[in-house]
């Protein structure tokens, strides 16, 4: 199973983390990051007005043949996307362990401004530990 | 309650003290059982002062803690020319830990405490008694400095206040543990062998946050040493 990468987006839309942890991957352009990005956090929000059941969350999980998106939105608004392969499993569980280490190395840094680009070494270690980590 | 109290003895000829307790007359005195209740319940705040001095508090959050703790770093980077500065401005608030760790500590141990005279014994006393009363384990290694007769080092492979600390490339000088040394220096002071402490990182493959406690003796302690051999 892989996960090929991760990206977190402020409650603005903004990307402030992306990641990619499969060597095959093709990098993109900082700016082409940046307008997948605001694509997904705009489709998030139109899919969460015209959803036909009130107060919905929004999307949370996009399938297709060669990838498997899943989103989850914090409480605050900061968005997690988790890309990865269609057949892995438990998306959800890997996402909320991220959450767990972004709030441990990011928001408890004294060195990080809230809603700015993330550039924490510690988080980026453990992260790497616990993707590899991932059945 | 006082004027009760003075009634206390004849009631005490009267009535059995097993009796008492049931009787109605008898409630007023302080001894019974609801008069005590009825003590507790009267409003009072409960101050850090009214707790028992050696029972240990069970362990606190980490998390609260490394949230009060960042927000101390981002206050002390205000106003600081240097890193230097921020270091020293960190130290400082170590200290005023420090000062009350050593008095609480000395006043927990009373029994089996005796006042350390050799640097050796008081290190020592530093890397697990206080250590363990602090952080919640005693650091990992203490050595002598093999170039400087005054230099002592107390090496933490992964100090509790720089856990979830990354420091920015820019400020890669800075040691949050700084705070830490604080506390330290405090304590060699009150124990009347003063000292300079500074934190310095020294990360490797296996703990990327290992630091080192650089104690540098004052002259006036050195040469007490020499005499006490």
């Amino acid at each position: 199973m892989v996960v090929y990468s991760l990206y977190i987006l402020n409650k603005a839309a903004g990307l402030i983390y992306q990641r990619d942890f499969n060597e095959s991957l093709k990098r993109l352009s900082s700016n082409d990051y940046l307008v997948l990005s605001g694509t997904f956090h705009a489709v998030y929000a139109i899919a969460s007005q015209i959803s036909p059941v009130p107060s919905s969350s929004g999307i949370e999980v996009l399938e297709t043949e060669k990838f498997r998106l899943q989103c989850f939105q914090t409480l605050t608004g900061t968005k997690f996307l988790l890309i990865s392969e269609p057949r892995q499993q438990n998306t959800d569980a890997i996402l909320r362990r991220i959450y767990e280490l972004y709030s441990d190395y990011v928001i408890k840094n004294p060195f990080y401004q809230i809603e700015m680009p993330v550039r924490c070494e510690l988080f980026d270690r453990h992260l790497a530990t616990y993707i590899r980590g991932i059945p | 309650m006082l004027q009760n109290r003075s009634s206390y003895p004849s009631q005490q000829s009267a009535i059995a003290p097993s009796q008492a307790s049931s009787s109605e007359k008898s409630i007023p005195t302080s001894l019974t059982p609801s008069a005590i209740r009825a003590s507790i319940t009267t409003p009072r705040k409960v101050t850090i002062y009214d707790r028992n001095l050696n029972r240990r508090a069970p362990e606190l959050s980490l998390a609260s803690f490394a949230f009060l703790f960042s927000e101390l770093v981002q206050y002390s980077q205000k106003n600081v020319k240097g890193i230097q500065e921020m270091e020293t401005k960190l130290s400082d608030y170590g200290y005023h830990v420090g000062q009350r760790v050593l008095e609480l500590a000395v006043i927990r141990e009373i029994k089996t405490a005796k006042r350390e005279t050799r640097v050796l014994g008081l290190l020592q006393f530093i890397n697990t008694g206080i250590w363990k009363s602090v952080f919640g384990k005693p650091a990992d290694a203490l050595e002598k400095s093999k170039d400087q007769e005054d230099e002592y080092m107390i090496i933490d492979n992964d100090p509790i206040v720089n856990k979830y600390i990354s420091v920015p490339k820019e400020m890669s000088q800075l040691n949050c543990a700084a705070f830490q040394a604080g506390i330290v220096e405090a304590v060699m002071d009150g124990c009347q062998f003063p000292a300079r402490v500074t934190a310095h990182s020294v990360p490797t493959d296996l703990f990327p946050l290992k630091t080192v406690f650089l104690v540098k003796l004052d002259p006036v302690v050195v040469e007490r040493e020499r005499y006490m051999r």
